[in-house]
This record gives structure tokens, sequence and C-alpha cells, in this order.
């Protein structure tokens, strides 16, 4: 042990040609041993809170289970699954939950694209208008919900007031495709800012010199927004896509405060918290749980498929 | 031609970013019985104002006092218990050679992605064997591991940037990994550590699922679901100004860091999420 100290960065390189002598094989299992130390408590911190409860939950769905009868649980096999997957009612949801994510992911990033580019190109008050729009990112869901619910009240409200097409005692509230609208305007101001700052610095990668050389050739702003920008920040803009096309998918928190789940609003999120936690039926709700876990699994797989992003790597180069 | 638009596009991010914050604000100033009456229209009109009152109602509100201080607490010690683990973590990732470093990656990314809702279920039938039913450490666990992916990300990348010579100069002068670790990188990493340590108490201020499922009570009820069972005296028709000067006081942690820290937290943002 009395060399260690000549393994320096010289000698690692030269590691590859030579057969690795003792001491650099001391302390390449020193840093394994090491580097598992050091993510030990992370990964336990992480598994605690997912995939033991997801275990669980995949055991529980097998049972009829509530918690206002626990004596009479019941091993039922699959058929906990087999009412979720029948019942019409996990479909409107279902069906409900990917309007809500088509609808704000496609307005967020064009949204979110428009705010990026001027952000890209001001050069004054840079940092006012990043302050303001870190407000949307950092305000809470809850209050997102209630300030936009509130504008959009008839009695208490200003939206229809400032619609002049809109009757001033008009209801957002009282029918399905309003309150729908209502929420995702609310959705979409709290996390278009999160999707406009990933794209600013997908932007602030496109090579000014090839965007001075299509203008150059004569490329129009449409040709050169197309040809050459758009494609030369395709990782950053999949990787927005897909992390806010799964996190829309969830959307709970707006649905809960601004209907919860009145007229045809619910989304798959709010069915199964209604199950498990408002209804006490833990065997149906984890049978909820799994299903919403696997059709996030698949939607990721699907963009990912389907975009060919390859989001490690996009992750891990820093 | 290019400046106007650029001009209008600065206003118009300003009035979007603005205009709900500016309007929540106006209506926290409406009078309790004008809101009961029914007062249309973006700002209190004439005789509705209600100066400071729902401010102080709002304070003078044991439970909603309750839940400041059990955000603050419960936030603070999610952010710095997360912190810590992440520090460790990312330092290993980004500067150590081990195997199983892809598998914490990919297992970062995977709960980054999770479906929170799905756990509820679980973990409240879980948290009330274990006892942790409606306390803080009941929802700083699961704070914890929602907001390690976003610290890891964020702090791996911090740390890839710091020189490497100056780990290795400690090395060879006879310091341990450890020691390096501490001595060297540390110091260097500090700013890092702090904007993950932002966005961590982002996610923590903000969350709704486990703060209404996780807690009974006021002994551990985050403002958010304190908010959202605020109903006051009459359930059909919800204390709108009440409310919206509750929403205001919560607002004010987040409006105070992002004021000081905006630059930082771009950095985090973005560093951590698209490069390549």
């Amino acid at each position: 042990m009395t060399s260690t100290y000549v393994a320096t960065a010289g000698e690692r390189e030269k590691r590859g040609g030579k057969k690795p002598d003792l001491v650099e094989s001391d302390r390449m299992r020193a840093e394994n041993s090491l580097g598992r130390k050091l993510v030990v408590p992370a990964i336990v911190v992480m598994l605690i809170v997912t995939a033991f409860p997801m275990l669980r939950a995949l055991y529980l769905s097998l049972f009829t289970y509530s918690l206002t009868a626990p004596e009479d649980r019941e091993f039922v096999g699959l058929s906990n699954y087999l009412t979720a997957l029948t019942d019409p009612l996990f479909w409107r949801d279902t069906g409900v939950t990917v309007l809500y994510m088509l609808v704000t992911v496609a307005v967020e990033l064009v949204i979110g694209f428009a705010f990026a580019m001027v952000m890209h190109r001001v050069i004054f008050a840079r940092g006012v208008i990043r302050t303001s729009i870190l407000i949307p990112y950092g305000i809470i869901t809850v209050v997102s919900g209630f300030a936009w619910q509130f504008a959009f009240s008839y009695q208490n409200g200003f939206v229809n007031g400032w619609l002049p097409f809109l009757d001033s005692d008009f209801n957002w509230f009282g029918e399905s495709t309003p309150a729908i609208i209502a929420i995702m305007i609310s959705e979409i101001w709290k996390t278009t800012p999160f999707m406009s700052l990933l794209l600013l610095a997908g932007l602030a990668q496109v090579s000014e010199d090839m965007l001075e050389a299509a203008q150059v050739d004569g490329a129009t702003w449409w040709q050169r927004l197309w040809k050459v920008i758009l494609p030369n920040m395709r990782a950053a803009i999949m990787v927005a896509v897909l992390f806010r096309a799964l996190d829309a998918y969830r959307i709970f928190d707006n649905i809960a405060v601004m209907t919860a789940g009145a007229v045809n609003t619910e989304s798959i999120s709010f069915l199964t918290y209604r199950q498990t936690i408002e209804q006490f039926q833990l065997g149906i709700g984890s049978a909820l749980s799994v299903l919403l876990f696997l059709s996030v699994l698949l939607i990721a797989w699907l963009i990912v498929k389907l975009f060919k992003v390859d989001l490690a790597a996009a992750r891990q180069e820093g | 031609m290019r400046k106007v638009g650029t001009l209008l596009g600065t206003l118009l991010i300003l009035v979007w970013c603005l205009l709900p914050v500016a309007w929540i604000i106006s209506l926290s100033f409406k009078s309790q019985t004008a809101i009961t009456n029914g007062s249309p229209g973006f700002f209190p009109s004439g005789g509705d104002g209600a100066g400071w009152q729902n401010y102080k109602d709002v304070l003078d509100n044991e439970q909603f006092r309750r839940a400041i201080f059990n955000s603050i607490g419960i936030s603070l010690i999610a952010t710095l218990l997360s912190v810590i683990v992440a520090t460790l973590a990312a330092y290993a990732i980004a500067r150590l050679e081990f195997r199983g470093k892809k598998f914490v990656l990919t297992m970062a990314l995977a709960i980054a992605m999770f479906p929170v809702v799905s756990l509820v279920g679980p973990l409240f039938d879980m948290w009330r064997t274990f006892g942790l039913y409606d306390t803080w450490p009941g929802l700083i666990i699961p704070y914890m591991s929602f907001t390690l992916p976003l610290a890891i990300w964020t702090l791996s990348a911090f740390f890839r940037e710091i020189p490497w010579e100056l780990e290795q100069a400690a090395q060879v002068d006879g310091a341990t990994p450890w020691q390096a670790f501490r001595k060297v990188i540390v110091p260097l990493a500090a700013p890092g550590v702090f904007t993950a340590a932002i966005l961590t108490f982002f996610f923590a201020w903000n969350d709704f699922v486990f703060g209404i499922s996780l807690t009974s009570t006021e002994s551990a009820r985050p403002i958010p679901a304190a908010l959202s069972f605020f109903v006051g005296a009459d359930p059909f028709n919800r204390p709108a100004s009440l409310l919206a000067a509750g929403a205001v006081v919560s607002t004010i942690p987040i409006i105070i860091i992002v004021l000081i820290f905006q630059r930082k937290i771009v950095a985090g943002l973005t560093s951590g999420a698209v490069k390549g």
C-alpha cells in the first residue's frame, strides 16, 4: 500500500495497453465499492416509495379488499382487472385523460416554442422575463387551479365579462366541454414556462452560422424554421414532449380543485384516487393503480419508439 | 420588424405570466360579502374592497397557520435530506467508475415518470400499518423519493463541469477519494447543490396528491391540501376571496425564491434536462 500515490492520471491513460498492475486494480476496486456505497442511500429511498408499494398494489389488486370491511378480504384473481376494463367509466376517463394530454402538450409545445424564440432573441430585460416566467412554474398547482376556477366563475370572475361572445351568466363548470377547456387552460398556463425553458436550452444549441448560411442562400424565415432550427433541436423537443406528456397523463391537481371530477372531467388518476382514498376500495383501486402504471409505461414506450428518443443518452451527457 | 415582434412577444409573455397572479391578488381584496352576493369583474368594484381583512382572517385561522408551519417544515427537511442523498449519488455517477451506474440512472428516470396517484393507495395502507400516516415523516419520505431523480440529474450535470484535475491533485497529495470529495468537490459543487435544493423545495411545496392522501388532520397537512379542504361556512359558495388571500400567502415564498435565485433555477432546469 506504500506506493498507492503513484497511480495518477498519466498511469490511468496507459491502463488500456498494459496489463493492469496491482496498485491500479486496488484503486479500481476501491472506486467501485465507494461508488456503490454512495448510491445505495438514493436507491433505497427511491425504492421504498415506489417499487415496494407497486408490488403491494400488484398483490392487493388480486383481492376484494375494502378498508371499511378489512376482514372480508378474499382472493379473486384477475377479476378486479376484468371489472375495471369492462366498465365504460374506465374507458371514458381514459379517453378524457388522453384528450387532456394531447391538447395540453400540443398547445404548450407551440406557445412554449414561441416563448423560447422570444427569450432567445430578447436583449433587454432578460432577468425580468425569466423571473416572471418562473412564477407560473413555481406556483402551487392548486393555487393555479383556484385562480382559474374563480376567473371563469360567472359570479365572481372576469372571463365572461372580457369575452364579448359569452353571456355574463355562462357557467363554465355546468357542462363537460367548457369545464375541460377551463382545466386545460389552468394546466397550460402553469406548465408552458417549463416547456419553454427546455426548448430555450435546445434553441441555444442551434448554430448561428448555419442560420446565417441559410439566410445568405435565400431561405425564408419559415424555411429556416422548418429546415434548420427544428431539425437541429429535435432531441430537446422530444425530451420536453416525453416529459410533459407523461406528466399531463397523470393530471390530477387541477381536476381535483376545479371540478372534483364533476361533469365528466375526471381523469384516470382522479378515478384511482377516488376508489382508493375516498371509497377505501383498495382491491379495485390497486388494480386501477397497476393499469395507470402500465398505461404510463405504454405511452413512454410509444413516444420513445415513435420518435426514436435516446433518453438515457440525452440525460447522461452533461 | 423583428424588433417589434420581439417586443410584442415580450409583452405577451409578461401578460401571460403575471395576469393570473394579478387576478388572484385582486380577488384577495374583494370583501367576503361581495363574493357571496356575486361581484363579477377583475377589480373589486366600488365599496367591495376589503382592505387587508382577508389576510387578517386567513392568518388568524389556526388551520391555515398550522398548514404553513407544516409545509415549511416538511419541505425544508425533505429538501435537506434529498439533497444530501442526491449529492452522494451524483458524485458517484459523475466521477467514479462502478458497476450499476446505468441501473441508478435508469431507475431515476423511471421514477421521474412514475404515476404518483398509483402509489397512494398502497402507501396509505402501508403508512397506517407503520404509524407514518398523518405524520411529517410520512410526507418527507415520498417527497425525497420523487425529488431524488431531478436532484441527481441536476447535480451530476453540475459535477461533470467541475475540473477533474483538482480532485486528482488532492489525491496525488495523499488524500483518499473520500477526502477529495469532502474537501475539494463539495465547495466547488455548492452552487449546483443549491440549485438542486431550490428545485426540490418547489416540488415539495407544490405537492398535492400525497398531501391529501397521507394526512387526515392538521398535524401534518400541508398548504395545498389545506387550501383545497378550506370550504368556509357555506360549502356551496366557497369563500373565494379568503382562499385567494391564502393562495397569495402560499405563493410569497415562491416569489421570493424566484426573485433571488432566478439565474440558478433556469440553469438547473436546463442543464439537468437537455443536453445533446
